[in-house]
């Protein structure tokens, strides 16, 4: 038996040239960044601040930093899939060979859903849940960066697959029977299974970890009714992550099993039932599209409120919609394959409870919409992002309830129809949320705005190019053409995927903005530091402190008197920073000591992973142990926190209070 | 179940403080660990699901009526049920900070820990020497999966057991290592909880005439 499984040579793609000029560049960038980091010194910084920190802001900056760098991996991937259906038309094959194809759209979604839009979201709860709430850090601030950890190694195996040997070629859902061994007998199943097992791990801990602290650690006098929206949503939408999450671990285990061990859950032989998998897919994928779309909602409902001035109109309808789509999203998976042939009867019943769901979503535009009419709207990019969703989504929504009409699906189901409708409401949804986040909250992270105008281009570069991407793939499912085509001999299909692919170059561009804002923004950040802590005119309690904030957040615990607690406070200061509720007195507090464990744990993770998907068993039992050894070492320390002296807290809050008042 | 989790050092109730400010730590942790084990319930109840679903797809192979033996699983079960009695016990010797009668019951709880798993191991063993494995059909699969993944909660319990007992050697009864106390007594008592669905699912409908 071979010490290295099944690893050999052959393992690195040498007879692929894209494949070896990406592995090329991507390990080029990283030992670049490697180096970079040595030459100038930074190791000792980067790993006491950042890599061992358990503040929840770094970690939610960290979460960011992934998400973008998986939005340029994904990304990539997109453009090189709408390139090739523009040029495979007729009886040409484009650039991209059949495998390697199928391998570039499974790594697509793969990327997109559980590595770029669920780090992102998660990011963005990490940094504003406990400043909004006005705590000092979540529940469990080690787990905490244990979930980063996981989640970056499940990252860190999906780019790895892209060097020694191969990804899934089964699409992002990975179906069996395709997905069985029988047919899949590579390691592109295994690195898909095992990247998503670990990082789904990190966010199901993730789940815990918010349900616990929103529930449990709010504000003296925040009661529930009185939480910021997004902190609403985010309690929503971790109680999705607790309740679906180990759907999906115990379903990917299950197809583990039949490919490790031979059983035989979905298998063709021995009685196994393929659609199960599938059921058992969508009753964790479905609620997962609300995990990610919730929290966009309430960030939209935070830069609505704050750019017309005035607080959220149906602040109690609001959340009553987000728990009712809470609860609703367990009820609708199966119309994700009405063609299984369920029946009218089931069918009716998922397709009618799919579009009652349009019913809380259309309550939260109203709201939206009533929120800016009256109100002094500020058209910064926050509020750009979030008018472009309104529309966007609208058009996405609405074909989406066409798609839940059982009859029509039968026509739609796997057409571009469908990408083009939930790429419609992922994009114009999820992505254009996280953008406004991440212009909203970035001066909150760094000190410093981010460049309005090529914040404003980004948006509208990638808007337009949202648009003439999608809508043509609408058309073209319309006209019969199914999903994942490699090449295709209907000529009369390829205008249109050329002008998608001017689409994706479009967005392209808006990409480029984005980058071309974040190093302006940087290089020109002393003209644009925020020195009160509350650029925007803010409403909540994130705004009540420093940017960036200090590692405890709040030196004294705010008292929450009512809904927008910042505004309120502001009330009565009469707009003055340093009357706001000055604390009488500083008391010493108790701050978690940063740890290891959580970049320890990442590691023995990805080398158990990686043992797994080549059948290296020794390896994968040394992770397994260096695992269970980081956990008892962490057991057994002495102290886990350190304590802030009173004069610290002090001088950091007088500071900052006499800086408001120059 | 340990009252000393919810009262402080010196006997006053820990009120639930939600609207009062952040709750007290103990409160935090027992907390999160209820939510911890419902999503495990939720990952049971995918393997019970998907057990009902293949129960009857035995691809011609052996049934749960033949190979099922009703007075094994029961000794079984009262192993394991006995074991949350002691377990319980020694949440009371927690309790009372007394390490003799937490040792003394730990003890007794592993052993019939171990005795539950012993009875498991020799029927799986007993079914792959007839020629069940997991292998010939569907319906084995699940069983094996479902019966299995309680088998190595139990294990993991274990483990978690004997590294308890070493903190209260090595650390005495500090905040920390009675929280952890508390919390392994939350996850054993859940097991309980899923092995009764284990036993009426699978052993008492799988062997009804």
């Amino acid at each position: 038996m071979n010490i290295l499984g099944k690893l050999s040579w052959s393992a690195i793609p040498i007879s692929e040239p894209e494949d070896l000029i990406a592995s090329g560049l991507m390990i080029l960038a990283a030992v670049g960044v490697l180096a970079w980091v040595t030459a100038k010194g930074r190791w000792p910084y980067l790993w006491q601040e950042w890599l061992t920190s358990v503040d929840h802001k770094r970690i939610g900056v960290m979460y960011c930093v992934l998400a973008l760098l998986m939005l340029l991996r994904g990304f990539t991937d997109a453009i090189m899939m709408r390139t090739q259906q523009a040029l495979a038309a007729g009886g040409a094959q484009g650039y991209l060979p059949p495998q390697h194809y199928d391998q570039i759209f499974s790594a697509h979604g793969t990327i997109m859903i559980f590595f770029m839009a669920m780090p992102f979201i998660i990011g963005l709860m990490n940094f504003a849940v406990p400043l909004q709430l006005g705590i000092r850090d979540v529940a469990f601030p080690t787990l905490n960066s244990v979930s980063l950890g996981l989640t970056a190694s499940g990252i860190l195996l999906t780019n790895v697959s892209l060097v020694i040997g191969e990804f899934a070629k089964t699409g992002w859902v990975a179906y069996p029977p395709l997905s069985e061994l029988r047919f899949s007998p590579g390691v592109g199943v295994d690195y898909y299974l095992w990247a998503l097992q670990i990082s789904g791990v990190g966010t199901l801990l993730t789940g815990i970890n918010f349900v616990t602290t929103i529930l449990k650690m709010r504000a003296p006098g925040m009661s529930y009714m009185r939480m910021p929206v997004f902190c609403w949503t985010a309690l929503a939408t971790n109680l999705l992550i607790v309740a679906a999450f180990p759907v999906l671990t115990a379903t990917f285990a299950m197809l583990l099993l039949d490919r490790y061990l031979g059983f035989h859950f979905f298998t063709n032989s021995g009685q196994g039932n393929p659609m199960m998998y599938v059921n058992l897919f969508w009753a964790w994928g479905h609620p997962e599209v609300y995990i990610l779309i919730l929290p966009a909602f309430g960030i939209f409902s935070e830069v609505f409120a704050t750019f017309s001035g005035k607080p959220l109109f149906g602040y109690r309808s609001m959340v009553a919609a987000t728990m009712a789509i809470c609860i609703f999203s367990f009820l609708v998976w199966l119309h994700h394959f009405f063609t299984m042939g369920a029946g009218a009867d089931v069918n009716g019943f998922f397709g009618v409870m799919t579009m009652i769901i349009a019913v809380p979503t259309g309550v939260k535009i109203f709201n939206w919409l009533f929120t800016m009419f009256g109100g002094r709207v500020r058209f910064t990019v926050p509020i750009l992002w979030s008018l472009g969703f309104m529309v966007t989504f609208v058009i996405g929504g609405m074909t989406g309830v066409l798609l839940a009409v059982p009859p029509a699906d039968f026509q739609l189901h796997n057409s571009l129809f469908l990408v083009a409708h939930f790429h419609n409401v992922l994009i114009g949804g999820l992505f254009f949320g996280v953008m406004a986040g991440y212009n909203y909250w970035f001066p909150k992270a760094f000190g410093f705005t981010l460049s309005e105008r090529w914040g404003k281009a980004a948006f509208w570069c990638w808007l337009i190019g949202f648009y003439v991407a999608f809508m043509p793939l609408y058309a073209l499912g319309l006209m019969g053409m199914t999903r994942r085509l490699q090449h295709y001999d209907n000529a009369s299909w390829q205008p249109l995927l050329i002008v998608a692919a001017a689409g994706a170059i479009i967005v392209l561009c808006g990409i480029i903005c984005q980058i071309v804002q974040l190093v302006v923004s940087i290089r020109d950040r002393e003209q644009h530091r925020d020195r009160t802590g509350d650029p925007w005119d803010g409403r909540t309690l994130e705004w009540a402190t420093p940017s960036p904030p200090p590692t405890w957040n709040f030196p004294v615990l705010p008292r929450v008197e009512g809904k927008d607690a910042f505004w309120i406070q502001k009330q009565h200061a009469g707009g003055s920073g340093a009357e706001r509720g000055e604390p009488l007195r500083y008391e010493p507090i108790e701050m978690p000591k940063n740890s290891a464990t959580g970049f320890v744990t990442a590691f023995f993770a990805v080398v158990t992973g990686f043992a797994l998907i080549w059948h290296i068993w020794w390896m994968a039992l040394l992770g397994v142990l260096g695992a269970f050894v980081t956990i008892l070492a962490f057991a057994w320390r002495e102290r886990a926190e350190i304590e802030i002296p009173a004069a610290v807290l002090e001088r950091g809050d007088r500071a900052y209070r006499a800086g408001l008042n120059r | 179940m340990s009252v000393a989790a919810i009262f402080d050092e010196s006997g006053h109730p820990l009120q639930d403080t939600a609207g009062d400010g952040p709750a007290p730590k103990a409160i935090v942790v027992a907390y999160g660990f209820w939510i911890f084990l419902l999503s495990d319930i939720v990952m049971f109840s995918a393997i019970f699901a998907t057990y009902a679903v293949l129960a009857h797809a035995t691809a011609g192979g052996p049934s749960g009526a033949q190979l099922f033996n009703r007075t094994r699983v029961l000794v079984e079960t009262g192993c394991l049920l006995l074991s949350s009695y002691t377990c319980g016990l020694m949440s009371l010797g927690v309790e009372a900070r007394h390490r003799v009668a937490t040792y003394c019951a730990a003890l007794i709880t592993f052993v019939l820990g171990a005795a539950f798993l012993s009875v498991e191991i020799s029927e799986f063993a007993g079914m792959v020497a007839r020629g069940a494995t997991p292998e010939r059909s569907a319906f084995l699969s699940a069983f094996f999966t479902l019966v299995g993944c309680h088998g190595l909660h139990v294990s993991f319990g274990l483990i978690w057991l004997v590294v308890m007992m070493a903190q209260v050697v090595t650390k005495g009864f500090r905040e920390a290592v009675v929280r952890r106390l508390f919390c392994f007594s939350l996850f054993w008592h859940a097991l309980d909880i899923i092995w009764v669905g284990i036993f009426t699912v699978v052993y008492l409908i799988g062997t009804r005439s």
